[in-house]
């Protein structure tokens, strides 16, 4: 008799559990990019080389990323669960002779809690993880992301063997409508009106995509998700094109994320290896397959259209979108183009109900987000929280408030199709349509926050500057108009506005939002529009006073030495790459604001805080 | 050096493995830059005909994309991440820094062939901000002066691939 | 047939009709740079812009793309529009000053152009309308020529700015150019675009020249007739 796919699925999983019982001893190790960077597989390395050596059978698990940036590299042991970070090579024989070998645990390698003192154990005890509800995200922890047996052991599959077996296509569609699943790749549309529209539609073959082309700079959630967790996504695709009726799907990955390709790739072969994937899945009559796509760098590849074009194989320009790609996407047939982190979401969605998961969130905004908390932060990372948070909360819970005791300016929201928002709106639920009300929106979810040494007129130049380069060129708003825009904002941070700039960039923005061809020339006015909505006077700083508030627009700041913090040690004569600096030897030290560039060398190599930026 | 016949060579292997199908197009190229290190001529001249696309929506894609190089690049590759992390983070200070150092502007490649300049969008790294990629590595909280450091020790014992 | 109202007015057309037609058919005068009756449509002037009403939202769209649709509510000229078509003739003048079929028609729209954008002096007369690169790939087949680069460094042209095999002479390009951008020299028995010299070919009938070698080689082979039968000019066959 053919097994029920459900138990086919729960009967892996069964035999697999076994393999971690709540008392095995092993060891989980970040091993996401920025871990990676820090280091933490030469610790891998050294701590599989030294349990070798004391002849201790304890596994490592090199897993997704954890979230913490922060505090990489670092590392989980169980079944104590004691969370080390920042751990080095030279830490490891300690680690295994002590906390592996004797249960004792390393006091310097623990979070200590920088308001409390106090010295935390567990990765859930730490601020940054307390408020945090990490249903999609938290899973990147607990498993090697190249091991399917790995992802079935935590209910991998489950979603899959329940869609197939006990609910219809339209079923499935319709928890994902109860559940109020949006898009989280940007615009927030309902991910379940998209299937239907798909599956509605006449045209065959009919095509599911994840869009991993995470062009936001600031944003790594999708990333992580790749990496860390790249099944979740598979899964949630093959339940996508179960309800919409797809043959073939796509996963479209950014350029720069070669980690994500390697695990994506692992992941189809020994999803396909296994029965999930392919022809006949778990048995049923339902075949299935996914192909990677890798970017080549242009943000506007995130447009749904310019996606599909560069998957054609041509240079992606979007193309007007009078007809949706629900009906008219892939090679002009019905597609259903969701973002990674949407993907990851239908898993959970289908095994835990649509319930359950609509009791998360906000009104309109249901389910948690994970946002990227960068910039001017303490406690750099990634977090998973429900749609409703405050940013206060996200931004000193969580992100541990402003380094070096400076003060809050502003959050970052949207990437460049976003906005930035003052203080006076941290108390603000982040969902959807708060930040879209507060002239910014939720775009992929990073958030750069900015402190008072951060000029908002510079922020804006920077993403006009990127969007100029990134915009595909086609239509005339966009491609001219962002550019007349990017040269207003440089003569203004060069000290050269006139006055009236500031209302004429409103009247391009007007004009580029409205008549550009599609959503990047749509949004690319915000960063201009909600730093003139909230911090006008810096620009009228720069514009009428010729200065620059924050110290960072090289044409309008001076730099001087303040004579009675200058020990006269002569780096900063040293390091000046124009003999700016000068003086004799214990003697303050002078600048030649002639020949200074503000490069800033000086600066870095001053030990006594004694440069002046005005 | 490569000659004309075994760019043309390589460049067909590149088609065959991928099909001749259109879609192919970004993929082939991917991988031509991956053999030659930018794209050649020839190349691009190669695969329009092997996969029986014009020469010139071949030039439209190899334009368009920025991971695509026309030029010939160097032994190592200096990426300064410019992500908005990394620009409230000091990036642009360290690009000129960068820019002073080497003598090049981004997209540029020293006389001696041995650095190129580029910057990227965002690595993803932004823990590590401000963060410059030299060929495959990542480095950190990158400092000015640490940008002597970094250069002058690949001058000395060349840099991890 | 479908019926909607343009500026007040009751207009039908038939079902398909873009909505650029229907309004050009009842009257009333749309800008456009990019919509050429030879090729297909991009939507990248965004001239031809017309605010739509359907139920309470209203939008703007690009009318040469847009089809005509059962109740809908069109106004060519309300604020928004003209807010758009106000900036892009701003945009394009400043791009391309020297061009006398925009000073033309930014008259005619009344636009003046931006006194704070600083002229362009490299872009010649291209507003990137890509008509030129679509007539060479859809209707001429060769595709000649292309759009390179991306955002404000994207420009028209032959790969590496160089003399183009697939190029025939034909001039097609030129013929469809909305400013007259593209240059083409056709002196005695040389006819010289996009950087290549094309030798002409004389008519077996009248002795004058008439078109392009290579453009009769390339009609012969695609079409199978022979290149000797090709040798009359149009106005002696």
């Amino acid at each position: 008799m053919k097994e029920n796919p459900d138990t086919q699925a729960r009967r892996v999983q069964d035999d697999l559990r076994l393999n971690y019982g709540p008392n095995k001893k092993f060891i989980t190790i970040c091993a996401g990019t920025g871990c990676r960077a820090y280091g933490s597989l030469k610790v891998k390395d050294a701590l599989e080389a030294e349990l070798k050596k004391q002849n201790m059978n304890v596994e490592v698990l090199a897993t997704g990323c954890f979230g913490f940036c922060e505090k990489g590299p670092m590392l989980v042991i169980h079944p104590d669960k004691y969370f080390y970070q920042q751990v080095k090579v030279e830490d490891v024989p300690e680690i295994v002779s002590k906390t592996l070998a004797k249960g004792e645990v390393i006091g310097r390698l623990l979070y200590r809690d920088p308001d409390t003192k106090k010295t935390l154990f567990r990765e859930e005890d730490l601020p940054f993880y307390k408020k945090q509800l990490r249903v999609v995200f938290g899973r990147n922890g607990m498993i090697d992301p190249t091991r399917i047996d790995d992802y079935l052991a935590i209910d991998g599959y489950q979603a899959l063997g329940k869609a197939l077996s006990e609910m219809t296509p339209e079923g499935v569609i319709s928890e994902v409508k109860k559940a109020g699943l949006r898009g989280r790749g940007g615009g927030g549309f309902h991910a379940a009106f998209k299937w239907e529209g798909a599956r509605r539609a006449h045209g065959s073959p009919k095509y599911v995509i994840a869009n991993g082309d995470e062009g936001d700079p600031g944003a790594y959630m999708d990333r992580s998700l790749m990496e860390g967790n790249p099944h979740s996504i598979i899964e949630g695709m093959i339940i996508g094109a179960y309800a919409v009726g797809a043959q073939d799907g796509y996963i479209y990955v950014r350029n720069e994320y070669p980690l994500a390709v390697t695990h994506l790739t692992m992941a189809i072969a020994s999803a396909k290896e296994a029965g999930l994937l392919g022809k006949n899945i778990l048995g049923t009559n339902f075949s299935f397959d996914i192909h990677i796509t890798k970017g080549a760098g242009a943000f506007v590849c995130g447009e749904s259209s310019a996606l599909f074009a560069s998957i054609e194989g041509r240079a992606g320009e979007p193309r007007a979108k009078y007809v949706h790609a629900v009906e008219k996407g892939l090679w002009d047939k019905p597609t259903a183009l969701n973002n990674v982190e949407t993907w990851a979401n239908v898993p959970l969605i289908i095994n835990r109900g649509a319930d359950w998961y609509a009791a998360i969130g906000t009104e309109g905004s249901k389910g948690t987000k994970i946002f990227s908390l960068v910039g001017k932060i303490n406690n750099t990372g990634l977090i998973e929280v429900p749609m409703g948070t405050t940013l206060y909360e996200i931004i000193y819970d969580m992100g541990g408030g402003i380094p070096n005791g400076r003060k809050f300016k502003a959050v970052q929201t949207g990437g460049p199709s976003g906005g930035c928002i003052p203080e006076s709106l941290l108390d603000i639920p982040v969902d959807f349509d708060k930040l879209y009300e507060v002239g910014s929106m939720m775009g992929s979810g990073g958030m750069i926050v900015m402190d008072d040494r951060s000029c908002m007129v510079d922020v804006a130049r920077y993403f006009l500057a990127f969007l100029q380069e990134e915009s595909c060129g086609k239509c005339v708003p966009c491609r001219e108009g962002v550019r007349r825009m990017n040269n207003i904002l440089e003569d203004i941070c060069a000290g050269k506005g006139r006055e009236g700039d500031v209302e004429l960039l409103e009247k391009i923005a007007t004009g580029v939002a409205d008549g550009s061809l599609c959503a990047l020339g749509g949004s690319a006015p915000n960063p201009v529009l909600s730093t003139i909505k909230y911090f006008r006077e810096e620009y009228e700083a720069h514009i009428k006073d010729h200065r620059c508030p924050a110290g960072v627009c090289k044409a309008l700041i001076t730099y001087s030495i303040i004579p009675e913090k200058c020990t006269g040690c002569g780096l900063c004569i040293k390091v000046c790459p124009t003999q700016a600096t000068s003086g004799e030897k214990k003697k303050a030290h002078k600048i030649n604001n002639d020949k200074c560039t503000r490069c800033g060398a000086c600066i870095e190599s001053c030990k006594f805080e004694a440069i002046l930026v005005k | 050096m490569k000659t004309t016949s075994n760019i043309a060579g390589k460049t067909k292997e590149i088609v065959k493995k991928h099909g001749k199908d259109k879609s192919s197009m970004i993929a082939v190229l991917q991988d031509i830059q991956e053999a030659f290190n930018y794209l050649p001529k020839q190349a691009l001249k190669t695969a329009a005909s092997a996969m029986n696309v014009p020469f010139s929506r071949v030039y439209e894609a190899a334009t368009f994309y920025t991971a695509f190089s026309l030029k010939p690049r160097g032994e190592n590759i200096v990426k300064i991440c410019v992500g908005t992390a990394c620009h409230v983070r000091g990036a642009a200070t360290l690009q000129d820094k960068f820019e002073r150092t080497l003598g090049i502007k981004p997209g540029e490649t020293t006389k001696d062939k041995k650095f190129s300049l580029e910057t990227v969008n965002c690595v993803g790294a932004c823990a590590l901000g401000p963060v410059v990629l030299i060929n495959t590595e990542y480095h950190g909280q990158v400092t000015m002066k640490k940008v002597d450091k970094i250069i002058e020790k690949i001058n000395n014992e060349g840099a991890q691939r | 047939m479908v019926n909607l109202i343009v500026d007040g007015k009751n207009i039908s057309t038939t079902e398909g009709t873009m909505l650029l037609e229907a309004i050009r058919g009842a009257g009333i005068s749309i800008p456009t740079l990019c919509a050429h009756e030879a090729v297909s449509r991009s939507g990248a002037c965004r001239l031809c812009v017309v605010e739509i009403k359907k139920g309470n939202r209203t939008r703007i769209v690009t009318s040469c793309l847009y089809a005509a649709e059962e109740g809908l509510i069109v106004d060519t000229k309300s604020e928004r529009v003209l807010n758009v078509r106000r900036l892009v003739m701003e945009l394009l003048l400043a791009r391309c000053p020297e061009s006398e079929v925009l000073q033309k028609l930014s008259k005619e729209l009344c636009v003046e152009p931006q006194a704070r954008f600083i002229a362009d002096s490299d872009k010649g007369k291209c507003v990137l309308c890509r008509s030129c690169v679509r007539v060479c790939e859809e209707v001429v087949g060769v595709s000649a020529i292309g759009l390179f680069s991306r955002g404000s460094h994207k420009t028209v042209g032959t790969p590496y700015n160089e003399k183009s095999d697939a190029c025939i002479g034909c001039g097609a390009c030129v013929y469809v150019c909305p400013t007259g951008h593209i240059e083409m020299f056709t002196t005695g028995d040389k006819r010289k675009i996009w950087g290549r010299t094309f030798k002409m070919k004389t008519c077996d009938t009248c002795g004058r020249y008439f078109a392009p070698v290579d453009q009769l080689k390339y009609i012969s082979k695609k079409t199978g007739v022979p290149l000797k039968e090709l040798a009359i000019c149009m106005d002696c066959r």
